[in-house]
């Protein structure tokens, strides 16, 4: 069996609207790529639909992890079987604390009638917290309530060292955080690298790459992957602009 | 199985299910005076009771019903095809093992004790309590603290009975007030002696008797000078239940310096009427809390109120309300200030789902000539889907230039996008409801009961499991 996330031919509509178009792109299990391209080119449709949020629908093509369809599942059976995604914009959840919901989600992977083991529980969340730089007295506050932008990303970093998913997509995780913070939430990133893990990280700047080195960029341009390569495509984006690739792009077609 | 199997009807969502009964005792349908007679009769009450009931039933009939104010639902309760009176069960030739195993399983998780469980399973006709509660009796008996149901009280203590039976809320206080006073049986009795403080809560769960539980309950709780008591009322597992109607008064008198906790939950089956009349009078430095919640019911209304009688009185309202589809929840609180100093607190908390429906009304009375009086009142609805309903109908009147009044409401939806969030995370639908609802009554809750407030969550579980298609 294949040790990858295997996105092929995929189609996705938002409305009658295709956004994603014939898209394809197979991660590695073990390595992470990133996905660069300007706004309004389907980036955050792509993270989404892979979730399977009910407004974004899959016309064709097929998403496998590990060899196994995912398409058919719910979005917390995909998450359960191993799919992460650090959203752009995490949601809010008044009342429910952030060591209260990591718990119920890691409930959620026990079979029926098990419980998680508290104390136990406790010291790993602590100890994740730590090498997060996190303060422990954020396990008493609500979800994202109330959170500086910084904040909400690394709550959401935590949230995936916590459920330890096989796969995980960032969806422009460096959005609205300035560089400290951004050093911060790269350092997470880079400690949950390894072997395990399959990673895409999607971002609109090369910055973040600065700290999260991919082993592969891909570059997006109107629902489908252009052109891809190792990190100096970033930097070559970088250099050149979003237009070089709306050039290149025209010129192919 | 055995052919009791066949006979029983169970919806399979929320755990609800009902037998054939069949009762020793049964007043038949309809309510006339001749209801009135059979009931004293089986009852041997006195005369005195008789005539109390008697006129109650007068003005029952005289009285129209609130459609003016309230929902119009009201009208579809038709009072000659329900049956008032029923004792005497006979239902306890059901045998364990008929139970279908998917209500077995729903106790479970509700994690009721086993003994419980046979008497909810309307298995056994006496919920085997006897032992718990005569220990607790016995107990408290030695303060000369009387608990008891209050058919007992009624005919033991007349003097203390008699003194406040009626007095906190009146037979013509409400249409249903006064059916109460006409067929009332069950509830409980309790006198709380000055200066005892009772250090267990009592349970109605320990006095349960062979009296049809529930359908027109009148409790009657006093705590004389000094005293302290907390009551808890109500059962949060499914319900064994043919009555659509249920209509209980509860009286609750907090002497000087008494103490007075009332605590609810209930989780009604979805075609029950719950009319409730619930108030209290707190004399001087008294303090009386409601803790509220109500789960399940076609409609509830209710409205927990405190008439703060004497000086520095201070009455407490929480309230927390879950309407499901196709269910209204009608609830709010009442503050009578009626003297100075006088304190009040109200904190409302309702969700909807679906097409689930919650009103809030509440009432702050504090008339000009009072002084240092002090109200605060917060109610907040959650909406889960877009087609939920929720209303307000605060109605404050503060007279008089040294009285603190303070109102705030807020409503706050569940989003499908965090729904996403939070499915996205590995929680199901339901599971991500549940944690959203729990989330938002989590303030409310932790000023709870320890045992309540894990029970009030289980119960939130399982409505919205339900509640997802």
């Amino acid at each position: 069996m294949s040790q990858s996330l295997e996105i092929t031919n995929l189609n996705v509509n938002i409305g009658d609207k295709r956004i994603i178009k014939d898209f394809n792109l197979t991660i590695p299990k073990g390595e992470v790529h990133a996905i660069m391209g300007p706004n309004g080119t389907g980036k955050s449709t792509l993270a989404k639909a892979l979730a399977g949020h009910p407004d974004y629908e899959i016309t064709s093509g097929e998403v496998l992890m590990d060899g196994e369809s995912i398409l058919d599942l719910e979005v917390d059976e995909r998450s359960r079987a191993g799919l992460f995604l650090a959203f752009q914009y995490p949601m809010e959840i008044p009342g429910v604390t952030i060591a209260n919901f990591i718990r119920a989600a890691k409930n959620a992977r026990l079979p029926d009638g098990e419980d998680l083991n508290a104390p136990a529980y406790y010291k790993e969340l602590y100890e994740k917290m730590d090498a997060l730089k996190i303060d422990r007295k954020f396990t008493s506050r609500s979800v994202n309530e109330g959170f500086s932008g910084g904040e909400k990303k690394r709550c959401e970093i935590l949230q995936m060292a916590m459920l330890e998913p096989k796969y995980a997509v960032l969806d422009e995780t460096d959005s609205g955080l300035d560089i400290d913070a951004l050093k911060i939430v790269s350092e997470g990133v880079n400690a949950l690298r390894g072997g395990n893990l399959g990673a895409l990280v999607i971002t609109h700047y090369q910055r973040l790459l600065n700290y999260i080195i991919p082993d592969q960029v891909h570059v997006m341009y109107d629902g489908r992957i252009v052109k891809s390569g190792d990190k100096s495509l970033a930097e070559e984006l970088e250099r050149k602009g979003y237009d070089w690739i709306k050039e290149i792009t025209e010129t192919a077609a | 199985m055995t052919a009791t199997a066949t006979q029983l009807e169970i919806d399979r969502d929320k755990g609800d299910f009902k037998y054939e009964e069949s009762h020793k005792y049964d007043a038949g349908v309809g309510l006339n005076e001749g209801t009135i007679d059979y009931i004293c009769d089986v009852k041997g009450e006195n005369d005195w009771i008789r005539d109390f009931r008697k006129r109650a039933l007068k003005v029952f009939e005289g009285k129209p019903m609130p459609t003016h104010w309230a929902t119009k639902d009201l009208e579809n309760i038709d009072f000659s095809k329900i049956r008032y009176y029923l004792s005497g069960d006979n239902r306890s030739k059901k045998n364990w093992d008929d139970v279908p195993d998917e209500v077995k399983e729903t106790f479970e998780r509700l994690g009721i004790p086993e003994n419980e469980r046979k008497f909810l399973a309307g298995v056994e006709a006496q919920f085997d309590s006897e032992a718990a509660y005569s220990n607790i009796k016995e107990a408290v008996s030695k303060d000369g603290v009387i608990f008891m149901g209050s058919t007992e009280g009624l005919m033991e203590h007349p003097e203390i009975f008699k003194k406040w039976f009626g007095k906190v809320i009146p037979t013509g206080d409400n249409k249903f007030s006064a059916l109460n006073s006409s067929v009332f049986s069950g509830g409980s009795f309790i006198y709380v002696p000055p200066g005892v403080k009772v250090s267990h809560p009592l349970q109605a769960y320990f006095r349960i008797n062979a009296e049809n539980f529930g359908q027109f309950e009148r409790t009657l709780i006093i705590a004389d000078e000094g005293a302290e008591v907390t009551y808890m009322e109500g059962c949060t597992a499914p319900k064994f239940d043919t009555a659509t109607l249920h209509s209980a008064v509860v009286e609750l008198v907090a002497m000087p310096g008494a103490k007075i906790e009332y605590i609810t939950v209930q989780n009604w089956s979805s075609n029950v009427f719950n009319l409730v009349t619930k108030r209290a009078i707190a004399h001087e430095d008294a303090v009386v809390k409601w803790i509220d919640c109500n789960i399940g019911s076609r409609l509830t209304m209710k409205y927990p109120g405190v008439v703060l009688k004497g000086r520095r009185a201070r009455g407490e309202v929480m309230s927390i309300a879950l309407a499901n589809e196709g269910q209204h929840q009608d609830t709010g609180a009442k503050m009578i200030h009626a003297a100075d100093e006088t304190t009040s607190n109200v904190i409302s908390k309702s969700i909807s789902v679906g097409k689930g429906r919650s009103t809030y009304r509440g009432q702050v009375h504090m008339p000009k000539h009072l002084k240092g009086c002090k109200n605060n009142t917060e109610c907040d609805a959650l909406l889960i889907n877009s087609d939920s309903r929720t209303d307000t109908y605060p109605a404050i009147t503060v007279r008089g230039e040294e009285n603190y009044v303070q109102h705030e409401a807020s409503v706050s939806k569940v989003s499908a996008e965090q729904i996403f969030y939070m499915q996205q995370r590995g929680l199901s639908e339901a599971e991500a409801m549940s944690l959203s609802v729990n989330g938002f009554v989590n303030d409310l809750t932790r000023q709870f009961p320890m045992e309540y407030s894990v029970e009030l969550k289980r119960l939130i579980e399982l409505e919205m499991e339900g509640s997802v298609g």
